[in-house]
């Protein structure tokens, strides 16, 4: 049987539920009741004991919501959504605001143990600091603001960041005690009417990051958030924000993982990331949530806004992502190159395998004289998947000299799956150079035998071959997470090959 | 002398059509074999059923490897068991850095063997010396594999694999195709280099040159999917001065 035939037949009999980390963990909590009205909002806003600005904020969200359609135009094909029928909220309880790791819910901490990541883990439970004029990755020194089942239950390392002027905290606890950033930012990226998902998020968020890097300030260590949804039927609606003031720089990771479990689970989170004058933000993404089973049923739907405003002349935003779970992706981080000479960049690595639906892609918007974009997506899809690039570059009329490189390149595995580009280009001003290059090709059987013959199994030949093919993608990730992506990447493709 | 490979009486089927026809070929431990035979006659099917490519039926007959069933294990279960295929084309695997190949490659032959796998300096040390003797500048192993390599570099690397992996039974198709004759005599020392008591190798070529270099112990005329003549190296001679229509199978 030809090889590509052979995985095939492999994908046919795949049991993702085999998900590797796929785990529950028994924790009592606080929910919201079922539903979404006025008084599931004001429970959120009175359980995080927020000002009467918020709770109006939300408010306004949620009546605009009400109006809303459900957005249509991705290529993602999934039952109705009964917004009755979700919790809104769930809190790990009973919970008290905590100093230290030693504080923490042992059974938390055994979640993130079985998570596997050992890197990180000693980086975080053990603070290791690098020797002097030594880079070693396994020991630089990662904050991790861990949000578990909506509620943010640790936050590290915040001497050490609060000695160099920078905020990390969850943002519950930055409505509180930031408010005047908080007022000035939130919603100034991606407003509350931006779109259904977003609108909704804006009334029921929950909980996220907060990151302020003051004037002139490198953060002095990557910041990263691990966040996992553990609670049956809870929508989960982060909200992160990261404003990065003049001249200052900040690399912010997001990782997570999810339980496996029957129900369709949604996410809809909003992440808003400010670069003021010459700041510099890079934002990187592995995501990997329960895909749903070898039937497609269950998997997490996972609807996200995540927009970066280059508001400060020669700022700079880059987005890289590495999507691998889900059983429905609809994400488009974007760059609004507002300030003169901005740059954006997306690097972007779809997986879809199995019954994965993935629409996703980005929206470069030139607003700004010599402003410049860059993008790279690599989208692999196996088994009975769909995997979607859409992507929107835009100059407008006074984005003189606005230049943008996208590359495309899509790599099928099997032929029962899809793979499609759909790029938007508008340029209203004709100084404007936009290069657009896109390439589908399906695996190689020729390669993988060739690997096959020098002693590689044939998933590890199509674990080489992918990882070869997103190459230029993985090194903009910081080391350590370059590393974890690629065992994921060949976790995820696993089942492609049984 | 113990046969380490046997060919017997192999009909190969490709999308329904019969390429071998009953080929029987039998190599003994330490031999080098050549194998000449005109374009399509089946020299590259043969090598590839040996080695286990997918797309071709085994409609008869049976492949010994060191008196086991060839045709009963996967491909990569006979790399690691010591079959190697040279190819005749090389494939291109972008993104791939070839260093990072070779010792991918080298570690999964080893664990299927129940061996440890090389430490890197160890490993290191070995590329080295394989790939100064053939030649082959360490930047080129930076490179993906075989992605923008010259005809020759890509017919070289093949011979640093053989060398790295140090295969019982090696199979070399066309390896002189494209090798200018500076670049023939270095991949031709590498080959003659890993010649031992142990170690046989089926060497394809078109043209008698290269067994001036690899001087063969037993030469094979194939012609339409059959072994239609074999002798010692002499032979080959004889077919370079007259020609293929001699032996044509009926
Ligand atoms: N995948 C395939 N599909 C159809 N026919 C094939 C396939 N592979 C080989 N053949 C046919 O089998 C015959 C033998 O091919 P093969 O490549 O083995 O010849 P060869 O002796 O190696 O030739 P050359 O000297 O040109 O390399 C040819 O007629 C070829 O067209
Ligand atoms: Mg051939």
């Amino acid at each position: 049987m030809p090889a590509v035939q052979e995985t095939v037949e492999r994908v046919k009999r795949i049991d993702v539920d085999q998900y590797r980390y796929g785990f529950e963990t028994l924790i009592e909590s606080d929910k919201a009741p079922k539903g979404l009205s006025e008084e599931t909002v004001k429970f959120i806003s009175e359980k995080k004991n927020e000002p009467a600005w918020m709770l109006q904020w939300r408010l306004e969200a949620y009546r605009r919501w009400l109006t809303m359609q459900e957005p249509t135009w991705a290529r993602v094909d999934y039952p109705k959504i009964d917004f009755q029928d979700l919790y809104y909220y769930a809190a790990p309880k009973p919970k008290k605001t905590v100093s230290s790791l030693d504080e923490i819910d042992p059974e938390i901490l055994k979640t993130y143990e079985k998570l596997g990541i050992p890197l990180r883990e000693v980086a975080m439970l053990e603070g290791v600091e690098p020797k002097p004029g030594e880079e070693d990755p396994a020991r630089r020194k990662i904050a991790v603001d861990a949000v578990f089942d909506s509620v943010s239950v640790a936050t590290t390392f915040k001497a050490e960041l609060k000695k160099a002027g920078v905020i990390f905290m969850p943002i519950s606890e930055a409505i509180r005690e930031h408010p005047e950033l908080v007022q000035k930012y939130l919603g100034s990226v991606v407003p509350t009417s931006d779109n259904f998902y977003a609108t909704l998020n804006s009334a029921v968020f929950s909980d996220g990051s907060f990151v302020y890097v003051p004037p002139g300030v490198r953060c002095p260590m990557e910041l990263s958030t691990y966040f996992r949804i553990n609670e049956r039927n809870t929508g989960q609606f982060e909200r992160t924000l990261i404003i990065a003031d003049k001249g200052s720089y900040v690399s912010y990771l997001e990782g997570c993982t999810a339980p496996q479990r029957d129900e369709n689970q949604l996410h809809a989170a909003v992440v808003e990331l400010v670069a003021l004058d010459d700041a510099e933000i890079k934002y990187s993404t592995v995501q990997n949530w329960y895909p749903g089973n070898s039937e497609g049923k269950g998997g997490i739907y996972n609807f996200v806004t995540k927009r970066g405003d280059c508001r400060g002349a020669n700022s700079k935003i880059s987005w890289t992502q590495v999507e691998t779970g889900s059983a429905i992706t609809w994400k488009y981080p974007s760059c609004i190159l507002r300030g003169d000479n901005s740059r954006g960049e997306f690097y972007s690595i779809a997986i879809s395998n199995g019954f994965q639906q993935v629409d996703s892609g980005t929206k470069m918007i030139h607003l700004g004289k010599n402003t410049s974009s860059r993008i790279i997506s690599k989208g692999i899809a196996a088994g009975r998947s769909q995997n979607t690039y859409r992507g929107l570059v835009t100059a407008h009329r006074k984005a003189t000299g606005a230049r943008n490189f996208t590359a495309c390149d899509s790599l099928l595995i099997g032929d029962k799956c899809g793979a499609h580009t759909v790029p938007y280009i508008e340029a209203k001003n004709s100084s404007a150079t936009f290069e657009h290059e896109a390439t589908t090709s399906k695996i190689s059987e020729d390669v993988l035998f060739y690997c096959i013959q020098r002693g590689l199994s044939q998933e590890e030949a199509v674990g080489l071959v992918v990882n070869g093919f997103v190459k230029d993608v993985l090194q903009q990730l910081p080391m350590e997470f370059a590393v974890e992506a690629q065992k994921l990447i060949s976790i995820s493709l696993e089942g492609s090959v049984g | 002398m113990m046969a380490l490979l046997e060919v017997k009486d192999l009909k190969v089927r490709v999308e329904e059509r019969e390429i071998l026809h009953g080929l029987t070929l039998t190599v003994n431990e330490g031999e080098v074999h050549a194998i000449m035979g005109p374009n399509g006659s089946g020299k590259s099917t043969l090598s590839h059923v040996i080695a286990g490519k997918p797309g071709y039926e085994v409609t008869d007959g049976q492949i010994l490897f060191k008196g086991e069933d060839l045709l009963e294990m996967e491909p990569d279960e006979r790399a690691a068991k010591g079959v190697f295929l040279a190819f005749q084309y090389p494939v291109e695997i972008p993104g791939v850095a070839t260093m990072n190949f070779l010792r991918t490659a080298l570690n999964a032959q080893r664990k299927a063997r129940g061996e440890s796998e090389y430490s890197t300096p160890d490993f290191l040390k070995k590329v080295r010396e394989v790939s100064k003797s053939l030649n082959i500048p360490q930047d080129m192993l930076k490179r993906g594999v075989n992605v923008g390599f010259s005809g020759g570099e890509k017919k070289r690397n093949e011979v640093l694999q053989m060398a790295l992996f140090e295969p019982s039974l090696c199979i070399l198709d066309e390896m002189d195709s494209g090798l200018d004759i500076d670049a023939l005599r270095i991949a031709a020392d590498g080959v003659n280099a890993l010649r031992s008591p142990k170690r046989s190798m089926v060497v394809i070529t078109h043209y008698q040159r290269l067994l001036n270099y690899i001087v063969p112990d037993v030469v094979h005329v194939m012609s339409r999917g059959r072994v239609v003549k074999s002798g010692g190296k002499e032979l080959a001679l004889e077919l370079e001065a007259s020609g293929y229509a001699q032996f044509e199978a009926a």
